[in-house]
C-alpha cells in the first residue's frame, strides 16, 4: 500500500527566521484511502498541517510529498472544506459545488461543453449529502447545517484524492454534527478518497478515523499515533461503548499533558 | 397623496380613517409638509424680513416667478453633476480594481488619496479654471474629483475583505490572482459600489455647484450667487430648493439601482 501523503522533519517558521516556529519534525503518513484524524491542543499548528499538504505553505525543511509528488505549489488534487462553509451568497447552491470546476486547469476547459454533465454530477454529491433539490435555493436560504453539507459538495466535485477537513462542523450544534458525522462516514465508505480530518472533538476523531495523531503544543509535531480498533461501517451507537469512551479518555489525557507540558 | 390613503371603498367601513393609512409611506411627506408649516409659522410668528429668512410662500412664489432660469439652470446642474458622476464611477471602478488587487498597491496609495481627499475642492476650482476656463468643464471636473472618493475607498475595501478561507479554497485548487477577483473579489465588491453610489451622488452636486458658483456663468450655483447679490434672497432658497429636489431624485434613482443589481446583498443580511 502506497502513501498518498507522506510528511517528513517538516519545519515551518511564519514571519521570516525570528518568526514564531508553527511545527518542528512534523513527520506523518497517510495510506490512499485511509481517515486520518488530527487532534491537539489549541494552536499546535494543525491549521499549517492543512496548508502544508494542501501546497498553500512551503516548508523552509523536510518533506511533503502528495501523490507521489514534492509539493512545490498548490496541489488540485486536494478538495478543502473549513468550519465557515463560505458559501458564496451571489451563486446558488449548485453554482457554488461548481465553482471549484471552474479554477481546476483540466475541468475549467470542458466545463461549457460538458456542463450538463457536471451538472449532473453536483446534484448527484446534493443528493449523497441529503441536500436533493436544494441546488436552485441561495446559501442564505439554507440553514448552517445545510451550508456546511453544500461546503462537503463543493469539496468533493472535482473528484480529489484527498479531502482536507479544517472543523468542519465547530460551529454546528451536537445533533446536526453526528448527522453530519454519518454523512462523512458514508461519503468515504462509498467514494475511493482519502481524509485528513483536523479537529477539536475527540469522539468526532474517534468515531471517524482509521487513526488518530496527537500533536503537542507549538511548536508542533506528532506525539502518538493511535489505530482506531473498532470495525466499519460503525454506528453512532458505538460512542457511547466504554470501549469508545476509554480511547476518548486516553486521548483526552494525552492533550491534557501535552497542554500542560507547553 | 391618493396612493397613501388605501381604497377606501375596499376596506372595512368599521376601521376609523387613522388605521386605513400606511403612516410609515406617508410619513415622509407628512414630515416635509411639517417642516415647512412649522417654518411658516415661525417666520411669520417673530415677523421676520424676507432678506433674512424668507417664508416657504415666498420662496414657492419665486419659484414660480422665475420658472423659466430656475429650469434652465437646473438643467444645466443636472448636466455638469451626472457627467461628473459617470466619470467619478468609471474613474472609481477603475481605480478602485486596481487598489484592491494587491496589498503592495493599497499600502502605497492609500495615504495618497487621504491627501488627495483632504485637500478643499472649492481650492482646486480656480487650478480647473486655469486649465479650461470658466463654464462647464471645471463644474463637471469637481462633481467628478469629490464624488470618485467613496467610490475608490468602497470597490477597494470589498475586495480588501474577501474571507481568508474563500481564498485558501480556490488557491489550493491552483487559482489564480485574476481568477479569484473575477469569481469572488468583484462580484463581492459590487454591494459596496453600488451603496457608495448613493453618498457619491450627494457629493457630486456639492462639487458642480460650488465650481458654478466660483466660476460659471450658468447653473443653479451660478443663478443662487447672482441672486444674492442681488439681495433677491427668495430665489437664492428657490435655487436650494430645486437643488434638494434634484439630490433626492437622484439618491432614490441610485438606491433604485442598488437595489436591482445587489438584492442578494440585502436579502442575505437580513435573513440572519
Amino acid at each position: 500500500m502506497t502513501h498518498l501523503v507522506s510528511i517528513e522533519n517538516v519545519d515551518m517558521r511564519y514571519g521570516g527566521a525570528s518568526g514564531t516556529l508553527a511545527v518542528a519534525g512534523l513527520t506523518f503518513k497517510v495510506d490512499k484511502g485511509e481517515f486520518a484524524a488530527v487532534v491537539g491542543p489549541s494552536g499546535c499548528g494543525k491549521s499549517t498541517l492543512m496548508r502544508l499538504v494542501t501546497g498553500l505553505h512551503i516548508p523552509q525543511a523536510g518533506h511533503v510529498i502528495v501523490a507521489g509528488q514534492h509539493v512545490t505549489e498548490p496541489v488540485s488534487i486536494v478538495g478543502m472544506a473549513f468550519q465557515n462553509p463560505s458559501m458564496l451568497p451571489w451563486r446558488t447552491t449548485l453554482d457554488n459545488i461548481l465553482l471549484p470546476l471552474e479554477i481546476v486547469e483540466r475541468h475549467r476547459k470542458r466545463l461549457r461543453a460538458h456542463k450538463a454533465e457536471y451538472v449532473e454530477k453536483a446534484e448527484h454529491l446534493l443528493d449523497v449529502v441529503g441536500l436533493k433539490g436544494f441546488g436552485s435555493k441561495y446559501p442564505w436560504q439554507l440553514s448552517g447545517g445545510m451550508q456546511q453539507r453544500a461546503n462537503l459538495c463543493r469539496a468533493l466535485i472535482h473528484e480529489p484524492q484527498l479531502l482536507m477537513l479544517d472543523e468542519p462542523f465547530g460551529a454546528l450544534d451536537a445533533f446536526t454534527r453526528e448527522e453530519l458525522w454519518c454523512v462523512i462516514r458514508d461519503l468515504h465508505a462509498a467514494q475511493d478518497v482519502t481524509i485528513v480530518l483536523v479537529t477539536h472533538d475527540l469522539r468526532e476523531a474517534v468515531f471517524l478515523a482509521d487513526k488518530v495523531l496527537v500533536m503537542s503544543a507549538r511548536p508542533g509535531r506528532v506525539l502518538r499515533e493511535h489505530r482506531v480498533p473498532f470495525a466499519r461501517p460503525r454506528d453512532l451507537e458505538i460512542t457511547y461503548d466504554k470501549a469508545f469512551n476509554d480511547v476518548v479518555h486516553q486521548l483526552h489525557g494525552e492533550i491534557a499533558s501535552a497542554r500542560r507540558a507547553a | 397623496m391618493s396612493a397613501v390613503i388605501e381604497d377606501i371603498q375596499k376596506s372595512e367601513p368599521a376601521r376609523p380613517l387613522i388605521a386605513r393609512i400606511d403612516w410609515v409611506r406617508a410619513s415622509p411627506w407628512l414630515y416635509t409638509i411639517a417642516l415647512f408649516a412649522i417654518w411658516e409659522a415661525s417666520v411669520r410668528f417673530f415677523d421676520l424680513p424676507y432678506t433674512v429668512l424668507p417664508a416657504p410662500s415666498r420662496i414657492f412664489a419665486a419659484f414660480y416667478q422665475y420658472w423659466s432660469p430656475i429650469w434652465k439652470n437646473s438643467l444645466q446642474t443636472l448636466y455638469t453633476t451626472t457627467l461628473g458622476f459617470l466619470m467619478a464611477v468609471v474613474g472609481g471602478l477603475a481605480l478602485g480594481l486596481f487598489i484592491g488587487w494587491s496589498k503592495v498597491i493599497y499600502a502605497g496609495l492609500y495615504p495618497l488619496m487621504i491627501g488627495f481627499n483632504a485637500v478643499p475642492k472649492v481650492a482646486v476650482v480656480p487650478i480647473l479654471v486655469i486649465w479650461f476656463g470658466i463654464g462647464a468643464i471645471p463644474a463637471m471636473l469637481t462633481a467628478f474629483l469629490i464624488s470618485f472618493f467613496p467610490i475608490v475607498v468602497n470597490v477597494a475595501t470589498g475586495l480588501a475583505t474577501i474571507e481568508p478561507e474563500t481564498e485558501d479554497v480556490l488557491r489550493a485548487l491552483g487559482a489564480r490572482k485574476l481568477d479569484i477577483m473575477l469569481k469572488v473579489g468583484i462580484p463581492r465588491s459590487m454591494p459596496y459600489f453600488f451603496g457608495s453610489l448613493k453618498v457619491a451622488i450627494t457629493l457630486a452636486f456639492v462639487g458642480s455647484v460650488v465650481s458654478e458658483t466660483v466660476a460659471s456663468n450658468y447653473g443653479l450655483g451660478n443663478l443662487m450667487s447672482s441672486a444674492q447679490s442681488q439681495f433677491n434672497v427668495p430665489l437664492v432658497f428657490a435655487g436650494l430648493l430645486a437643488l434638494a429636489v434634484e439630490g433626492i431624485v437622484m439618491y432614490s434613482i441610485m438606491a433604485w439601482v442598488e437595489r436591482r443589481m445587489t438584492g442578494w446583498a440585502h436579502r442575505s443580511t437580513m435573513s440572519h
